[in-house]
């Protein structure tokens, strides 16, 4: 009698199988692939969409890298030299170098590589370039003025360095073939890419053979992962998973300050906050350490200035530390006329000192911040509506003045030297993601003095007026510091954390034996 | 059985219209500066500016008429031609088909656990009524269902990753990777059509039809096994259409916990980046799925069920 329930047996049993046959993949039987976990997608192979991503996994390379403290260093380009007027910079292209298709790099193929970058949003449109040409063995670039962070700029994810064979006619992407120490093997937008590596790089080989990446949004997917061994290396944990990841024997945790800045912005051109009074109030009322302890979890990187003591370039021991002082606050917004209403807001000929705050959610932490700033502002009387958006929000509100208040994490290292992100955003009264509405001409003089400046001693000197007047005018009001925070298996040696946000540094990590 | 294909091809074309209008409407009324967004999609949140902004309006037209955009979206569905991607600028039609492979996949294999997890549990629930399985039953599916994937999941990920450390905790492209997140789908489901068949069951069993096969000499097990099992079935694949819904909304949050680069995924970042081709393309294969889904079920039906085949 059981005979005739066998044909349902055996459907059931072959759906089971076409089941199985349609997922199973490749199974990942080696266990020694280095897995690299980080929240980023891979939008697209252009080196302007996601050239960071290939740039950190060591598959592209550009012409030149940065050491430590952010000072370029040869990389594709052996040398470089500068014409006595600043406007030519030369840079001799390294011999022998191969692309991961077997072809020879030239000067030919990486000036194509840096006209290709110009034709997109990035870096290198902002550059007052005028020719890129190729000479022998040398990339020419002419600038219509000097402009001395070209080498940083040189540096930079949106330029790297492409076969020809990489583009389409219109200077397209279509498949990346670079000279990194690794080589992609499998890529699936917008989540995964494996490369291995590539025999006939031209440095030092390094010692991990394969890796893959994994684009995961969530934070605790992330820790998960690297609590579960499903990762050797998880990039930018949630700040509450961060203790719990610190018990677990077998991963190790790697902090690290990187120049990236929590800033409030607020518009020093129009309403309540044109005055600068009012926004030291509001500085006033910030308890930074409150924010960092308990939203960051890392106690004592609330900002006394814009930058932190590891970016000494642009760090003044010297400047008077922005402090927590709510009555201070208080009595300054007093002194602009601002009086307490019936239900504790501040009023001044009628108007409610109420500003909207626009903040995104891409970085998880900011809407917790955006909500502690409520509260606290709250306790001096100004009424904060908080509005979580998309990032874009921001320099849309900025470019139409409607921006009252925005809160924002500014990495200032878009380019190993800061002074070009800092150019951008604040020069001639301020860009997008930096001050709106501010008109301070001795800013935009020292900021030129600066450029033209070869003094070492002077340079330092330019710089820490620039943060000078911009810890008086507050047309960004600082936060807190950032620190990157890395999980990282402990059968792995040699991690570390690039504090330009670089590379994985997969090339300098081994297996541990 | 004609008829009922036919008119759930009609079905097909009037959902294939209505989501591209709709998601067209909505998505062109949104609050926002498109260009802002797709930029921000493109280049990230360090990079996006009014340049880019400008650069991707001229490049895209986002400038000329939404009617204009939206006839040439039809004339371009008409030849097959979604388009490409506002942010990546690749073919719609070729993300979809790797999304939706990835999420029929999970999708299916849910349904398939589930239906072996499910139904016979809630069968021998219902033969014994009121018994400790029964009981408890109750207990463990309520508790499953009203746990939300999210959650499920994370307790799933806790145990197998992180305390037995047998399976992976998110990612892809291996067998292990698909246990979990199919795990968590399937064990809602399961939750769901234990109980419809454990109810079905007791309908069943104190039917008098079972009794007069019981009466007219038959065992226990073969009239359970001719009476019973079928009639059972059409309750339980009734409700699995009542259920893809909860399928389709799980697979969006469990995909993302899992990082699986499903349909319900790329749905979420095409809205948050209004990337309009995407939305219409994944909206659109969602919405054929759910059509297909339930045809397919009705299908099941009418092979199980003979009456149905008169009528």
């Amino acid at each position: 009698m059981h005979s005739r329930n066998r044909p349902r047996l055996s459907l059931l049993a072959g759906a089971l199988a076409t089941w199985l046959t349609l997922t199973a993949g490749p199974v990942a039987a080696d266990d020694r692939v280095f897995d690299v976990v980080a929240p980023f997608e891979i939008g697209g192979l252009d080196p302007a969409i996601s050239g960071f991503i290939f740039q950190r996994m060591q598959i592209t390379e550009t012409l030149l890298e940065a050491d430590a403290k952010g000072q370029p260093l040869p990389a594709l380009a052996e040398r470089w030299s500068l014409s006595d007027d600043g406007k030519q910079w030369t840079l001799a292209i390294r011999q022998g170098v191969k692309f991961h298709d077997g072809s020879d790099l030239t000067a030919a193929v990486a000036a194509h590589a840096l006209e290709a970058a110009r034709k997109k949003p990035g870096m290198l449109r902002d550059a007052p370039i005028t020719a890129i040409s190729a000479t022998g063995n040398e990339v020419v670039i002419t600038l219509s003025k000097p402009f001395k962070p070209l080498a940083a700029l040189l540096a930079h994810s949106s330029t790297n360095i492409l076969a020809s064979a990489a583009y389409d006619a219109d200077d397209n992407v279509k498949q990346i073939i670079a000279t990194g120490p690794y080589h992609l093997t499998l890529l699936e937008p917008p989540q995964r890419l494996a490369a291995e590596r590539f025999e006939g790089y031209w440095g030092t080989k390094p010692s991990i053979e394969k890796t893959t990446y994994l684009g995961a949004g969530r934070g605790e997917t992330r820790s998960l992962m690297a609590e579960s061994g499903g990762a050797e290396l998880v990039f930018q944990l949630d700040p509450p998973s961060i203790a719990r990841l610190q018990r677990n024997p077998s991963v190790q945790v790697l902090m690290g300050p990187v120049p990236r800045v929590l800033v409030l912005a607020a518009n020093a051109g129009n309403g309540a906050t044109a005055p600068v009074e009012v926004r030291q109030a509001l500085s006033l009322a910030i308890n930074r350490e409150g924010i960092t302890a308990a939203v960051l979890r890392a106690p004592g990187t609330g900002a006394t200035q814009m930058f932190a003591g590891s970016v000494p370039a642009w760090h003044d021991a010297s400047l008077a530390p922005l402090k927590y002082d709510p009555q201070a606050a208080r009595d300054l917004l007093t002194g602009q006329g601002w009086k307490p209403g019936a239900d504790g807001i501040l009023e001044k000929d009628g108007q409610r000192l109420q500003l909207k705050l626009l903040t995104y959610s891409d970085r998880p932490e900011l809407p917790l911040i955006a909500t502690a700033l409520q509260a606290q502002l709250r306790e001096v009387g100004v009424d904060v509506e908080v509005a979580v958006t998309n990032a874009s929000a921001i320099p849309a509100a900025h470019n139409d003045g409607t921006l009252q208040l925005a809160l924002y994490g500014r990495n200032y290292a878009l380019v190993p030297d800061p002074l070009l992100t800092l150019m951008a955003d604040f020069g001639n009264g301020g860009a997008e993601w930096g001050p709106l509405g501010w008109n301070n001409p001795q800013f935009d003089q020292t900021l030129s003095k600066l450029l033209a400046s070869d003094d070492p001693a002077e340079q330092q000197q330019l710089r820490n007026k620039l943060m000078t007047l911009v810890q008086n005018d507050l047309p960004l009001i600082p936060i807190a510091w950032y620190r990157q925070s890395i999980a990282v298996s402990k059968q792995i040696e040699g991690a570390a954390i690039d504090p330009f946000e670089r590379t994985f540094g997969l090339s300098n990590m081994r297996w541990r034996p | 059985m004609m008829r009922l294909l036919g008119f759930r091809l009609l079905q097909a074309v009037m959902v294939a219209v209505l989501i591209g209008a709709l998601t067209f409407l909505l998505m062109s009324l949104l609050p926002g500066d498109a260009a802002y967004r797709i930029a921000a999609g493109r280049y990230g949140y360090d990079m996006v500016n009014s340049a880019a902004a400008e650069a991707v309006r001229a490049e895209l037209g986002l400038d000329q008429p939404v009617l204009w955009r939206f006839t040439a979206w039809i004339g371009d569905l008409l030849s097959l031609d979604l388009g490409n991607s506002l942010v990546t600028g690749r073919p719609v039609l070729d993300m979809v088909a790797h999304e939706l492979g990835s999420s029929v996949r999970l999708a299916v294999g849910a349904v398939l656990l589930s239906f072996l997890i499910g139904p016979p549990i809630g069968i021998f629930a219902g033969l014994r009524p009121g018994g400790m399985l029964d009981r408890g039953l109750l207990l463990l599916s309520t508790v499953t269902r009203a746990i939300p994937h999210f959650v499920l999941g994370v307790i799933l990920v806790l145990i197998f990753s992180v305390w037995l450390m047998v399976l992976p905790s998110a990612g892809h492209g291996s067998f292990t990777h698909t246990i979990l997140p199919t795990l968590t789908l399937a064990l809602g489901l399961a939750a769901v059509s234990s109980r419809v068949a454990r109810d079905a069951t007791v309908a069943v069993a104190s039917s008098a039809y079972f009794a007069f096969g019981r009466l007219k000499g038959l065992s226990g097990t073969r009239v359970f096994m001719r009476h019973g099992l079928r009639n059972i079935g059409v309750p339980v694949v009734t409700y699995l259409g009542v259920q893809l819904v909860y399928l389709i909304e799980g697979v969006v949050v469990v995909e993302t916990l899992f990082a699986w680069p499903g349909i319900g995924h790329g749905l979420v970042h095409a809205i948050v980046q209004r990337d309009v081709p995407m939305v219409q393309g994944t909206a659109l294969a969602m919405g054929l799925m759910f059509v297909l889904l339930n045809t397919a079920v009705d299908l099941l039906n009418h092979l199980i069920d003979p009456r149905r085949r008169t009528a």
